[in-house]
């Protein structure tokens, strides 16, 4: 069970508990945060779930696999701290997780 | 104007099966969809990603499922209208008027709207003053390349489309060529080329850059690219190309007075109708307690909608329920013979 922390584009906070094995994009889902559409279910073929992970987490986090980065460059106002949410896997380790949702996903 | 017992919105799987089975119990149908291919999703998202959760078939691509499906409608004589839109839906008495984006009509007493997540469009460029640029000085397709000819273009984007119209494009124009990182997507091949080009001068590269800011009042004179360091880059352009994948969008189908609950579709679980008597949503888009979406899902709901249409299409016959291993209607109409 992890804490993740949602920061929404108008800059309200949603936070929540996410099961282990979960990932950070089947959070948002599951708990009606706006902003993460996942489109394709987690297939890794939309960038419709892309988030700014905070710096300080950014380099925690398991590193990104192929396709990922691809994916992200149809992303909206894709940054360097930008991950596809569907990417990550939750568990203890990503306790206190926080990520900004784009102004929009297309 | 366009005449039939059922117009299908979305050549996905649902929307092939549901055809499959609306010509099964003897009606006509024809199939709208806003890509240029058949296969919606699977086609588009994911064609060589392996699917385990379709019955009887243990494992199988999205591009063979689609191709299974095409195959399973060859008895059948089905009009597709690819690369159109559907773009409004309107009642006359019994029937719905339904309108395309190529300007196309189709009267019918039962639409069937089988979109997915909703039509597939290209995804654009994040500074909102683009919009006023869009389809005159900005592009996010090359439709007449004659326009382009002796101007300076900036094409941004890291696939294929990018890179192909790069090379292509460099042969008669200046091209700007402008990525958000290093690595290219696209073919090896053609990243060579356009490497090579870079270096006889034919094409400039901006890697690590993203478009700031379009400048001009009517007509586009220059850009603004920034840097991940916030280095920021003025470039003379006078055309603008974006080639940033498709994107799925509910469109307007939001227009249609439908019940619409999280970009999906309320609808009954015994027609598949909607909140408007004709109109019945199946697949990904509908919702109903206990909605799951999947593919399976998504054929059970389109047997239904199609003998619901029936009623509609047919109000003074009487729908009989057939299999096709014993109903010589049906062998008929499969194009087999019957024992």
């Amino acid at each position: 069970m992890a804490k993740i922390t949602y920061i929404t584009h108008d800059n309200k906070t949603h936070t929540v508990d996410v099961q282990n094995g979960l990932t950070v994009m089947e959070g948002a889902v599951q708990n009606d945060i706006p902003g993460i559409d996942a489109d394709c279910g987690g297939g890794m073929a939309c960038a419709t779930c892309h988030v700014y992970v905070k710096e300080e987490w950014f380099n925690k986090l398991p590193t990104k696999e192929d396709g990922e980065e691809d994916m992200l460059d149809m992303a909206f106002e894709p940054k360097k701290n930008s991950r596809l949410s569907c990417q990550l896997t939750v568990s203890d380790e990503l306790d206190g997780l926080i990520v900004n949702i784009p102004s929009k996903q297309g | 104007m366009n005449k039939t017992d059922a117009l299908i919105i979305g050549a996905g799987p649902t929307g092939l099966f549901t055809a499959h089975q609306l010509k099964l119990i003897g009606l006509d149908c024809e199939i709208v969809d806003n890509l240029d291919k058949i296969g919606g999703q699977c086609i588009e998202l994911y064609p060589d990603k392996p699917i385990y959760d379709i019955p009887a078939v243990p494992e199988c691509t999205g591009e063979e499922l689609t191709n299974n499906l095409i195959n399973q409608i060859k008895p059948f004589d089905i009009k597709f209208h690819l690369s159109e839109r559907v773009e409004e839906v309107k009642k006359d008495k019994n029937n719905w008027v339904v309108k395309t984006s190529k300007g196309k009509t189709f009267l019918t007493p039962n639409v069937i709207i089988a979109g997915g997540v909703g039509s597939f469009e290209p995804r654009k460029f994040a500074p909102k003053e683009c919009e006023k640029f869009e389809n005159k000085y900005l592009f996010y397709s090359v439709k007449d390349r004659k326009l382009f000819q002796k101007k300076t273009i900036s094409i941004f984007g890291g696939g294929d489309s990018a890179l192909d119209w790069a090379v292509e494009l460099s042969k008669t124009s200046k091209v700007n060529l402008i990525h958000r990182r290093d690595d290219f997507r696209g073919a090896q091949a053609t990243v060579n080329k356009v490497k090579e080009l870079e270096k006889s001068g034919k094409i400039k590269i901006f890697t690590k850059f993203q478009l700031n800011k379009v400048n001009g009042s009517n007509q586009l004179d220059s850009i603004d690219i920034k840097s991940d360091d916030g280095e920021i880059k003025n470039l003379k352009t006078d055309y603008l190309l974006g080639f940033f994948g498709l994107i799925m969008q509910l469109g307007p189908i939001a227009n249609w007075g439908l019940n619409i609950d999280k970009k999906t579709i309320e609808v009954d679980t015994e027609k598949f109708e909607t909140n408007q008597k004709g109109i019945y949503a199946i697949g990904d888009i509908c919702t109903y307690p206990g909605k799951l979406k999947l593919i399976l899902s998504g054929f059970h709901e389109g047997a239904l909608a199609a003998r619901a249409c029936f009623k509609l299409a047919r109000p003074n016959e009487k729908y009989r329920f057939e299999f096709t291993t014993t109903s010589s209607n049906l062998l008929k109409r499969l194009g087999k013979k019957s024992d």
